[in-house]
Protein backbone atom coordinates (compact mmCIF):
# COMPACT_ATOMS: atom_id res chain seq x y z
CA UNK A 1 0.00 0.00 0.00
CA UNK A 2 2.62 2.31 0.81
CA UNK A 3 5.02 1.46 -2.12
CA UNK A 4 1.58 2.57 -4.15
CA UNK A 5 1.62 5.49 -2.37
CA UNK A 6 5.13 6.39 -2.99
CA UNK A 7 4.62 5.89 -6.27
CA UNK A 8 1.75 8.11 -7.21
CA UNK A 9 3.55 10.94 -5.18
CA UNK A 10 4.37 14.20 -6.96
CA UNK A 11 8.13 13.46 -7.21
CA UNK A 12 10.12 16.46 -5.32
CA UNK A 13 12.47 18.53 -6.98
CA UNK A 14 15.97 19.57 -5.14
CA UNK A 15 15.30 22.88 -6.30
CA UNK A 16 12.41 24.21 -7.17
CA UNK A 17 12.04 25.73 -10.63
CA UNK A 18 15.01 25.12 -11.92
CA UNK A 19 13.86 22.17 -14.19
CA UNK A 20 11.19 20.76 -15.69
CA UNK A 21 9.80 17.43 -14.32
CA UNK A 22 9.26 15.32 -17.32
CA UNK A 23 11.36 12.01 -16.63
CA UNK A 24 11.62 11.49 -20.21
CA UNK A 25 12.30 14.58 -21.88
CA UNK A 26 13.24 16.95 -18.91
CA UNK A 27 14.59 20.65 -19.04
CA UNK A 28 16.55 23.05 -17.29
CA UNK A 29 14.48 25.98 -16.81
CA UNK A 30 16.12 29.39 -17.75
CA UNK A 31 15.64 33.17 -18.60
CA UNK A 32 16.49 34.89 -21.77
CA UNK A 33 16.36 38.77 -22.28
CA UNK A 34 14.15 39.45 -24.42
CA UNK A 35 16.02 42.74 -25.53
CA UNK A 36 19.71 40.93 -26.50
CA UNK A 37 18.60 37.39 -26.20
CA UNK A 38 21.33 36.56 -23.58
CA UNK A 39 20.39 33.49 -21.53
CA UNK A 40 20.24 32.88 -17.96
CA UNK A 41 20.99 29.84 -15.79
CA UNK A 42 20.05 30.07 -12.85
CA UNK A 43 16.83 32.16 -14.19
CA UNK A 44 17.42 35.90 -13.77
CA UNK A 45 15.05 38.92 -13.61
CA UNK A 46 15.42 42.33 -13.01
CA UNK A 47 18.20 43.65 -14.94
CA UNK A 48 19.99 42.16 -17.69
CA UNK A 49 23.77 41.59 -17.15
CA UNK A 50 24.90 42.52 -20.46
CA UNK A 51 27.31 45.42 -20.46
CA UNK A 52 25.63 46.82 -23.70
CA UNK A 53 21.96 45.80 -22.82
CA UNK A 54 19.52 47.79 -20.54
CA UNK A 55 17.31 45.42 -20.72
CA UNK A 56 14.47 44.63 -17.58
CA UNK A 57 12.11 42.43 -19.87
CA UNK A 58 12.72 38.61 -19.45
CA UNK A 59 11.01 35.03 -20.31
CA UNK A 60 11.51 32.09 -19.11
CA UNK A 61 12.70 29.38 -21.57
CA UNK A 62 13.31 25.98 -21.28
CA UNK A 63 17.62 25.28 -21.97
CA UNK A 64 18.93 22.77 -24.72
CA UNK A 65 18.57 19.15 -23.28
CA UNK A 66 21.99 18.15 -24.60
CA UNK A 67 25.32 20.05 -25.65
CA UNK A 68 28.65 18.64 -25.74
CA UNK A 69 31.18 17.51 -22.81
CA UNK A 70 33.46 20.63 -22.52
CA UNK A 71 35.30 18.65 -19.33
CA UNK A 72 34.75 16.50 -16.50
CA UNK A 73 35.72 15.60 -12.94
CA UNK A 74 34.65 13.39 -10.07
CA UNK A 75 33.58 13.81 -6.50
CA UNK A 76 35.89 10.88 -4.56
CA UNK A 77 34.79 12.02 -1.31
CA UNK A 78 31.26 13.01 0.18
CA UNK A 79 30.63 16.64 0.16
CA UNK A 80 30.24 18.30 3.30
CA UNK A 81 26.32 20.00 4.28
CA UNK A 82 24.23 20.69 2.25
CA UNK A 83 25.00 17.72 0.06
CA UNK A 84 22.84 15.32 1.57
CA UNK A 85 25.22 12.89 4.03
CA UNK A 86 24.71 9.14 3.72
CA UNK A 87 26.70 6.53 6.06
CA UNK A 88 30.41 7.00 5.21
CA UNK A 89 30.80 3.56 4.11
CA UNK A 90 27.76 4.27 1.86
CA UNK A 91 29.45 6.80 -0.43
CA UNK A 92 29.49 6.24 -3.94
CA UNK A 93 32.10 8.56 -5.85
CA UNK A 94 30.05 10.28 -8.58
CA UNK A 95 31.55 11.63 -11.89
CA UNK A 96 30.43 15.94 -12.37
CA UNK A 97 30.68 17.30 -15.76
CA UNK A 98 30.35 20.83 -17.45
CA UNK A 99 28.50 20.41 -20.67
CA UNK A 100 28.45 23.48 -23.62
CA UNK A 101 25.06 24.38 -25.08
CA UNK A 102 25.81 25.41 -28.21
CA UNK A 103 22.27 27.28 -29.05
CA UNK A 104 22.56 29.59 -25.49
CA UNK A 105 26.91 29.36 -25.86
CA UNK A 106 26.73 28.57 -21.92
CA UNK A 107 28.46 26.08 -19.56
CA UNK A 108 26.39 24.42 -17.39
CA UNK A 109 27.43 22.09 -14.13
CA UNK A 110 25.72 18.76 -13.36
CA UNK A 111 26.32 15.66 -11.80
CA UNK A 112 26.76 13.06 -14.34
CA UNK A 113 24.15 9.55 -14.08
CA UNK A 114 25.17 6.91 -11.54
CA UNK A 115 27.19 3.97 -13.38
CA UNK A 116 28.71 6.04 -15.41
CA UNK A 117 32.69 6.93 -14.07
CA UNK A 118 35.36 9.48 -15.73
CA UNK A 119 37.05 6.48 -17.59
CA UNK A 120 34.02 6.52 -19.68
CA UNK A 121 34.27 10.25 -20.76
CA UNK A 122 36.34 12.45 -23.03
CA UNK A 123 35.67 16.06 -24.07
CA UNK A 124 33.27 16.60 -27.17
CA UNK A 125 31.07 13.63 -26.08
CA UNK A 126 27.52 14.62 -26.64
CA UNK A 127 25.49 14.61 -22.91
CA UNK A 128 22.08 14.84 -22.74
CA UNK A 129 19.65 16.04 -19.47
CA UNK A 130 17.74 13.68 -17.15
CA UNK A 131 16.54 13.50 -14.11
CA UNK A 132 18.19 10.95 -11.09
CA UNK A 133 17.06 11.53 -7.46
CA UNK A 134 19.83 12.21 -4.70
CA UNK A 135 20.11 10.65 -1.65
CA UNK A 136 17.06 11.92 -0.07
CA UNK A 137 15.17 10.77 -2.98
CA UNK A 138 15.34 14.72 -4.43
CA UNK A 139 15.38 14.84 -8.46
CA UNK A 140 18.36 16.53 -9.50
CA UNK A 141 19.29 17.16 -13.14
CA UNK A 142 22.29 15.21 -14.28
CA UNK A 143 24.38 14.85 -17.93
CA UNK A 144 24.33 11.34 -18.94
CA UNK A 145 26.48 9.94 -22.28
CA UNK A 146 24.13 9.39 -25.49
CA UNK A 147 25.28 6.30 -26.57
CA UNK B 1 54.36 57.70 -19.20
CA UNK B 2 55.11 54.61 -16.52
CA UNK B 3 58.16 55.80 -14.46
CA UNK B 4 56.04 58.64 -13.20
CA UNK B 5 53.36 56.43 -12.14
CA UNK B 6 55.96 54.08 -9.96
CA UNK B 7 56.28 54.06 -6.48
CA UNK B 8 59.20 52.67 -4.14
CA UNK B 9 58.93 49.10 -2.39
CA UNK B 10 60.99 50.49 1.11
CA UNK B 11 60.61 47.23 2.62
CA UNK B 12 58.75 43.74 2.89
CA UNK B 13 58.11 41.72 6.10
CA UNK B 14 56.11 38.28 7.05
CA UNK B 15 55.30 35.96 9.58
CA UNK B 16 55.62 32.28 8.69
CA UNK B 17 52.71 30.59 7.07
CA UNK B 18 51.46 27.66 9.22
CA UNK B 19 48.53 26.79 11.44
CA UNK B 20 49.44 28.21 14.45
CA UNK B 21 46.73 28.89 16.92
CA UNK B 22 46.97 32.50 17.79
CA UNK B 23 44.94 35.70 15.99
CA UNK B 24 45.73 37.39 13.22
CA UNK B 25 46.48 40.47 14.70
CA UNK B 26 50.10 38.98 16.34
CA UNK B 27 50.66 38.03 12.67
CA UNK B 28 49.86 40.93 11.20
CA UNK B 29 52.15 43.22 13.50
CA UNK B 30 55.27 40.89 13.23
CA UNK B 31 55.30 41.24 9.58
CA UNK B 32 54.54 44.96 10.16
CA UNK B 33 57.50 45.36 12.34
CA UNK B 34 60.02 43.09 10.26
CA UNK B 35 58.68 45.25 7.13
CA UNK B 36 59.14 48.36 8.78
CA UNK B 37 62.86 47.45 9.89
CA UNK B 38 63.28 46.42 7.00
CA UNK B 39 62.70 49.95 4.94
CA UNK B 40 64.37 52.10 8.15
CA UNK B 41 61.31 53.82 8.51
CA UNK B 42 60.07 54.61 11.69
CA UNK B 43 56.46 53.45 12.77
CA UNK B 44 55.48 57.40 13.49
CA UNK B 45 56.69 58.41 9.81
CA UNK B 46 54.06 56.00 8.32
CA UNK B 47 51.27 58.64 7.03
CA UNK B 48 48.65 55.90 5.35
CA UNK B 49 47.57 52.09 6.50
CA UNK B 50 46.13 50.15 4.14
CA UNK B 51 44.72 47.01 5.53
CA UNK B 52 43.87 43.88 3.75
CA UNK B 53 40.93 42.36 5.11
CA UNK B 54 38.65 38.83 5.09
CA UNK B 55 35.21 38.26 5.91
CA UNK B 56 36.70 35.23 7.72
CA UNK B 57 39.67 36.29 10.19
CA UNK B 58 39.23 37.98 13.38
CA UNK B 59 35.62 38.57 14.76
CA UNK B 60 32.88 40.65 13.47
CA UNK B 61 33.66 44.72 14.68
CA UNK B 62 37.66 44.29 13.58
CA UNK B 63 38.06 46.03 10.91
CA UNK B 64 41.57 45.41 9.04
CA UNK B 65 43.70 48.60 8.78
CA UNK B 66 42.53 49.99 11.44
CA UNK B 67 43.16 47.05 13.78
CA UNK B 68 46.58 46.81 12.75
CA UNK B 69 47.55 50.64 13.43
CA UNK B 70 46.14 50.54 16.77
CA UNK B 71 48.23 47.31 17.64
CA UNK B 72 51.40 48.92 16.47
CA UNK B 73 50.58 51.89 18.46
CA UNK B 74 47.89 54.75 17.29
CA UNK B 75 50.09 57.47 16.20
CA UNK B 76 47.29 59.80 13.90
CA UNK B 77 48.14 58.22 10.12
CA UNK B 78 45.56 58.24 7.62
CA UNK B 79 43.56 54.41 7.47
CA UNK B 80 41.79 52.37 4.78
CA UNK B 81 40.76 49.15 4.75
CA UNK B 82 40.16 46.74 1.61
CA UNK B 83 37.99 44.04 1.03
CA UNK B 84 38.62 42.19 -2.39
CA UNK B 85 38.67 38.04 -1.36
CA UNK B 86 42.09 36.64 -2.63
CA UNK B 87 42.99 39.87 -4.20
CA UNK B 88 42.20 41.92 -1.10
CA UNK B 89 45.95 42.62 -0.58
CA UNK B 90 46.55 44.11 -4.28
CA UNK B 91 43.57 46.62 -3.95
CA UNK B 92 45.30 47.99 -0.37
CA UNK B 93 48.32 47.86 -2.21
CA UNK B 94 46.30 50.26 -4.69
CA UNK B 95 44.80 52.74 -2.49
CA UNK B 96 48.38 53.33 -0.75
CA UNK B 97 49.45 53.86 -4.60
CA UNK B 98 46.46 55.88 -5.12
CA UNK B 99 47.50 57.79 -1.79
CA UNK B 100 50.93 58.47 -2.94
CA UNK B 101 50.56 59.31 -5.99
CA UNK B 102 47.90 62.04 -5.92
CA UNK B 103 50.22 63.60 -3.14
CA UNK B 104 47.78 63.06 -0.31
CA UNK B 105 51.31 61.03 1.62
CA UNK B 106 54.37 59.88 1.08
CA UNK B 107 55.07 56.92 2.37
CA UNK B 108 52.48 53.58 3.83
CA UNK B 109 52.43 50.27 5.02
CA UNK B 110 50.04 48.00 3.46
CA UNK B 111 49.06 44.75 5.51
CA UNK B 112 47.11 41.48 5.23
CA UNK B 113 47.05 38.64 8.05
CA UNK B 114 45.06 35.73 8.27
CA UNK B 115 43.88 33.28 10.79
CA UNK B 116 41.99 30.30 9.21
CA UNK B 117 39.25 28.30 10.41
CA UNK B 118 39.66 24.53 11.02
CA UNK B 119 38.21 21.95 8.69
CA UNK B 120 36.80 22.38 5.26
CA UNK B 121 34.97 25.41 4.62
CA UNK B 122 31.46 25.11 4.24
CA UNK B 123 28.48 27.04 3.31
CA UNK B 124 26.41 29.12 5.91
CA UNK B 125 23.81 26.33 7.13
CA UNK B 126 20.13 26.42 6.19
CA UNK B 127 17.78 26.36 3.11
CA UNK B 128 18.94 28.80 0.86
CA UNK B 129 18.11 27.85 -2.76
CA UNK B 130 19.19 31.65 -4.01
CA UNK B 131 22.35 31.12 -2.69
CA UNK B 132 24.89 29.86 -5.39
CA UNK B 133 27.23 29.01 -2.63
CA UNK B 134 24.65 27.13 -1.14
CA UNK B 135 23.04 25.39 -4.18
CA UNK B 136 26.13 23.89 -5.64
CA UNK B 137 27.18 22.23 -2.24
CA UNK B 138 23.52 20.76 -2.55
CA UNK B 139 23.89 19.07 -5.89
CA UNK B 140 27.72 18.18 -4.62
CA UNK B 141 29.90 20.85 -6.18
CA UNK B 142 33.30 21.58 -4.08
CA UNK B 143 35.98 23.79 -4.08
CA UNK B 144 38.37 21.18 -6.09
CA UNK B 145 36.12 20.53 -8.42
CA UNK B 146 36.05 23.69 -10.48
CA UNK B 147 40.18 23.45 -10.50
CA UNK B 148 39.61 19.52 -11.65
CA UNK B 149 37.43 20.65 -14.28
CA UNK B 150 39.74 23.20 -15.75
CA UNK B 151 42.96 20.49 -14.93
CA UNK B 152 41.12 17.75 -17.21
CA UNK B 153 40.08 20.76 -19.76
CA UNK B 154 43.99 20.96 -20.06
CA UNK B 155 44.38 17.44 -20.76
CA UNK B 156 41.94 16.58 -23.23
CA UNK B 157 43.07 19.72 -25.18
CA UNK B 158 47.21 20.15 -24.97
CA UNK B 159 47.89 16.22 -23.66
CA UNK B 160 49.29 17.31 -20.40
CA UNK B 161 49.03 14.63 -17.86
CA UNK B 162 49.00 13.77 -13.94
CA UNK B 163 52.56 13.82 -14.25
CA UNK B 164 53.10 17.08 -14.83
CA UNK B 165 50.64 18.59 -12.64
CA UNK B 166 52.72 16.17 -10.17
CA UNK B 167 56.11 18.02 -11.50
CA UNK B 168 54.55 21.22 -11.21
CA UNK B 169 54.30 20.70 -6.85
CA UNK B 170 57.66 18.38 -6.78
CA UNK B 171 59.01 21.59 -8.48
CA UNK B 172 57.29 23.55 -6.28
CA UNK B 173 58.14 21.99 -3.11
CA UNK B 174 61.57 22.26 -3.91
CA UNK B 175 61.70 25.50 -4.26
CA UNK B 176 59.68 26.29 -0.74
CA UNK B 177 62.67 23.87 1.02
CA UNK B 178 64.62 26.38 2.09
CA UNK B 179 62.34 29.96 2.45
CA UNK B 180 61.55 30.26 6.21
CA UNK B 181 58.37 32.10 5.64
CA UNK B 182 57.34 28.66 3.75
CA UNK B 183 54.50 26.46 5.69
CA UNK B 184 55.48 23.38 3.85
CA UNK B 185 59.01 22.33 3.75
CA UNK B 186 59.37 19.02 2.59
CA UNK B 187 60.63 17.74 -0.84
CA UNK B 188 58.02 15.30 -2.63
CA UNK B 189 58.72 12.86 -5.05
CA UNK B 190 56.57 11.50 -8.32
CA UNK B 191 55.60 8.50 -6.72
CA UNK B 192 54.25 10.43 -3.41
CA UNK B 193 52.50 12.61 -5.57
CA UNK B 194 50.83 9.13 -6.86
CA UNK B 195 50.19 7.85 -3.42
CA UNK B 196 48.38 11.10 -2.36
CA UNK B 197 44.29 10.01 -2.25
CA UNK B 198 42.62 11.38 -5.34
CA UNK B 199 40.00 14.07 -4.76
CA UNK B 200 38.69 15.27 -7.90
CA UNK B 201 39.91 13.58 -10.85
CA UNK B 202 42.90 14.39 -12.45
CA UNK B 203 43.25 16.25 -8.96
CA UNK B 204 45.24 14.30 -6.14
CA UNK B 205 45.24 15.58 -2.70
CA UNK B 206 48.61 17.11 -3.27
CA UNK B 207 47.78 18.66 -6.44
CA UNK B 208 45.41 21.32 -4.17
CA UNK B 209 46.54 23.94 -1.89
CA UNK B 210 45.48 24.23 1.83
CA UNK B 211 44.60 27.04 3.91
CA UNK B 212 46.54 28.57 6.07
CA UNK B 213 47.71 31.41 8.55
CA UNK B 214 49.79 34.06 7.65
CA UNK B 215 50.69 37.69 7.32
CA UNK B 216 52.19 40.03 4.67
CA UNK B 217 53.57 43.45 5.09
CA UNK B 218 54.94 45.73 2.88
CA UNK B 219 56.08 49.99 3.26
CA UNK B 220 55.66 51.76 0.17
CA UNK B 221 56.57 55.47 -1.12
CA UNK B 222 56.98 57.81 -2.93
CA UNK B 223 60.69 57.87 -5.42
CA UNK B 224 61.20 61.20 -4.21
CA UNK B 225 60.92 59.94 -0.83
CA UNK B 226 62.80 56.63 -1.09
CA UNK B 227 65.24 59.14 -3.23
CA UNK B 228 65.76 61.55 0.07
CA UNK B 229 66.37 58.87 2.65
CA UNK B 230 69.11 56.81 0.40
CA UNK B 231 66.85 54.73 -0.93
CA UNK B 232 66.91 55.37 -4.42
CA UNK B 233 67.68 52.39 -5.96
CA UNK B 234 64.36 50.24 -4.44
CA UNK B 235 62.85 47.83 -6.38
CA UNK B 236 59.61 49.56 -7.86
CA UNK B 237 56.37 48.70 -8.29
CA UNK B 238 55.06 49.78 -12.09
CA UNK B 239 51.58 48.27 -12.29
CA UNK B 240 48.70 46.85 -10.05
CA UNK B 241 45.60 45.51 -12.09
CA UNK B 242 42.82 45.05 -10.29
CA UNK B 243 40.04 44.55 -13.42
CA UNK B 244 36.91 42.53 -12.98
CA UNK B 245 35.88 40.19 -15.27
CA UNK B 246 34.16 41.51 -18.80
CA UNK B 247 30.52 39.45 -19.42
CA UNK B 248 30.80 36.99 -21.03
CA UNK B 249 33.14 34.48 -18.79
CA UNK B 250 34.41 31.95 -20.79
CA UNK B 251 34.80 29.56 -17.51
CA UNK B 252 32.29 28.22 -14.83
CA UNK B 253 33.97 30.07 -11.77
CA UNK B 254 33.27 29.11 -8.58
CA UNK B 255 30.84 28.68 -6.91
CA UNK B 256 28.78 29.45 -10.31
CA UNK B 257 26.62 26.63 -11.41
CA UNK B 258 26.91 27.77 -14.96
CA UNK B 259 28.83 30.30 -17.23
CA UNK B 260 27.37 33.65 -18.76
CA UNK B 261 25.76 33.41 -22.09
CA UNK B 262 27.88 34.38 -24.79
CA UNK B 263 24.74 35.11 -27.10
CA UNK B 264 24.96 38.50 -27.28
CA UNK B 265 28.90 39.32 -26.69
CA UNK B 266 31.85 36.82 -26.90
CA UNK B 267 33.16 34.98 -24.23
CA UNK B 268 36.26 36.08 -22.48
CA UNK B 269 38.45 35.09 -20.21
CA UNK B 270 38.76 36.86 -16.75
CA UNK B 271 42.68 35.21 -15.33
CA UNK B 272 44.51 36.33 -19.48
CA UNK B 273 42.77 39.86 -18.55
CA UNK B 274 44.20 40.22 -15.39
CA UNK B 275 47.65 40.68 -16.64
CA UNK B 276 46.99 42.12 -20.13
CA UNK B 277 46.02 45.78 -18.13
CA UNK B 278 49.37 45.17 -15.88
CA UNK B 279 51.48 44.85 -19.07
CA UNK B 280 49.73 48.16 -20.68
CA UNK B 281 50.31 49.56 -17.39
CA UNK B 282 53.82 49.15 -16.88
CA UNK B 283 54.48 49.39 -20.98
CA UNK B 284 56.41 46.53 -20.78
CA UNK B 285 55.21 42.77 -22.49
CA UNK B 286 55.64 39.19 -21.24
CA UNK B 287 59.62 38.95 -22.72
CA UNK B 288 60.82 41.80 -20.19
CA UNK B 289 59.12 39.00 -17.70
CA UNK B 290 62.40 37.48 -15.48
CA UNK B 291 60.23 35.29 -12.49
CA UNK B 292 56.42 35.36 -11.63
CA UNK B 293 54.93 34.43 -8.91
CA UNK B 294 51.35 33.04 -9.44
CA UNK B 295 48.32 31.26 -7.66
CA UNK B 296 48.48 27.89 -7.92
CA UNK B 297 45.20 26.50 -6.16
CA UNK B 298 46.54 23.62 -8.21
CA UNK B 299 49.38 22.04 -9.67
CA UNK B 300 47.10 22.19 -13.07
CA UNK B 301 46.27 26.22 -12.48
CA UNK B 302 49.65 27.46 -12.51
CA UNK B 303 50.55 25.82 -16.16
CA UNK B 304 46.71 27.88 -16.80
CA UNK B 305 49.05 30.98 -15.18
CA UNK B 306 51.68 30.69 -17.43
CA UNK B 307 49.82 30.89 -20.65
CA UNK B 308 47.23 33.28 -18.85
CA UNK B 309 50.51 35.78 -18.45
CA UNK B 310 51.24 35.01 -22.67
CA UNK B 311 54.96 33.79 -21.03
CA UNK B 312 54.30 30.99 -23.70
CA UNK B 313 51.42 30.06 -26.15
CA UNK B 314 48.12 28.58 -25.05
CA UNK B 315 48.61 24.91 -24.08
CA UNK B 316 52.07 24.84 -24.14
CA UNK B 317 52.77 25.62 -20.72
CA UNK B 318 53.60 21.88 -19.81
CA UNK B 319 56.08 21.76 -22.54
CA UNK B 320 57.96 24.62 -20.42
CA UNK B 321 58.09 23.01 -17.42
CA UNK B 322 59.04 19.31 -18.91
CA UNK B 323 62.23 21.82 -20.45
CA UNK B 324 62.93 22.53 -16.75
CA UNK B 325 62.03 26.48 -18.14
CA UNK B 326 59.77 27.31 -14.80
CA UNK B 327 62.08 26.40 -12.07
CA UNK B 328 64.74 28.19 -10.18
CA UNK B 329 68.09 27.86 -12.65
CA UNK B 330 65.44 27.75 -15.71
CA UNK B 331 65.03 30.68 -18.19
CA UNK B 332 61.82 31.77 -16.75
CA UNK B 333 61.21 30.50 -13.20
CA UNK B 334 57.87 30.91 -11.93
CA UNK B 335 56.63 30.19 -7.81
CA UNK B 336 60.49 30.94 -6.82
CA UNK B 337 58.67 31.34 -3.24
CA UNK B 338 57.22 27.52 -3.48
CA UNK B 339 53.56 29.13 -4.27
CA UNK B 340 50.46 28.29 -2.77
CA UNK B 341 51.98 24.82 -2.76
CA UNK B 342 54.52 24.91 0.05
CA UNK B 343 52.38 28.05 1.46
CA UNK B 344 48.59 27.28 1.60
CA UNK B 345 46.54 30.00 1.51
CA UNK B 346 46.46 33.02 3.81
CA UNK B 347 43.69 35.39 1.76
CA UNK B 348 43.97 38.71 2.72
CA UNK B 349 47.97 38.21 2.59
CA UNK B 350 48.78 35.74 0.01
CA UNK B 351 48.99 38.49 -2.95
CA UNK B 352 51.18 40.49 -0.42
CA UNK B 353 53.22 37.52 0.21
CA UNK B 354 53.57 37.37 -3.85
CA UNK B 355 54.95 40.81 -3.76
CA UNK B 356 57.49 40.46 -1.03
CA UNK B 357 58.82 37.34 -2.75
CA UNK B 358 59.46 39.25 -6.00
CA UNK B 359 61.02 42.36 -3.65
CA UNK B 360 63.68 40.19 -2.43
CA UNK B 361 64.38 38.29 -5.86
CA UNK B 362 64.76 41.59 -7.50
CA UNK B 363 67.02 42.44 -4.78
CA UNK B 364 69.23 39.04 -4.87
CA UNK B 365 68.28 38.30 -1.49
CA UNK B 366 66.24 35.38 -2.20
CA UNK B 367 69.24 33.03 -1.30
CA UNK B 368 69.01 29.39 -2.52
CA UNK B 369 65.81 29.65 -4.25
CA UNK B 370 67.33 33.14 -6.46
CA UNK B 371 66.60 33.92 -9.76
CA UNK B 372 69.78 35.42 -11.56
CA UNK B 373 69.66 38.35 -12.68
CA UNK B 374 65.44 38.85 -12.03
CA UNK B 375 64.77 42.49 -13.34
CA UNK B 376 60.99 42.30 -13.66
CA UNK B 377 58.37 40.30 -11.59
CA UNK B 378 55.22 39.48 -12.25
CA UNK B 379 52.32 38.62 -10.05
CA UNK B 380 48.92 36.86 -11.10
CA UNK B 381 46.14 35.86 -8.26
CA UNK B 382 42.41 35.04 -8.63
CA UNK B 383 39.61 34.76 -5.81
CA UNK B 384 35.78 35.00 -5.52
CA UNK B 385 33.34 36.65 -6.54
CA UNK B 386 35.27 38.50 -9.58
CA UNK B 387 38.23 39.60 -7.71
CA UNK B 388 41.88 39.35 -8.91
CA UNK B 389 44.89 40.97 -9.50
CA UNK B 390 48.36 41.39 -11.50
CA UNK B 391 51.52 43.33 -9.84
CA UNK B 392 54.82 43.72 -11.92
CA UNK B 393 57.44 44.83 -9.79
CA UNK B 394 60.78 45.86 -11.60
CA UNK B 395 64.20 46.87 -10.23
Amino acid sequence: MSAVLNEQAAPVPVLEGWFTLDQQRPHLLGTRCTACGTYYFPKLKGYCRNPDCNGESFEEVPLSRSGKLWSFTNASYQPPEPYVQVDKDAFVPFAIAAVELEKEKMIVLGQVVAGTGVESLRAGLTMELVLEPLADGKLTWKWKPVA
Amino acid sequence: MSTNRDIAILGVGMHPWGKWGKNFVEYGVKAARDALADSGVNWRDIQFVSGAATIRNGYPGQVAGATFAQALGWQGAQVNTSYAACASGSQALAAARSKILSGECEVALVIGADTTPKGFLKPQPGDRPDDPDWVRFRIGITNPTYFALYARRRIEMYGDTLEDFAQVKIKNAQHGLANVNARYRKAFSAADVAASPMVADPLRLMDICATSDGAAAIIVSSVEYAKRIGKAKSPRIAAISTVTPSFASALVEMPDIATDSAVAVPAQSFRAALPKKAYEEAGIGPEDVSVAEVYDLSTALELDWIEDLQLCARGDAARLLREGATKVGGRLPVNPSGGLACFGEAVPAQALAQVCELTWQLRGQAGERQVANAKVGITANQGLFGHGSSVIVKA
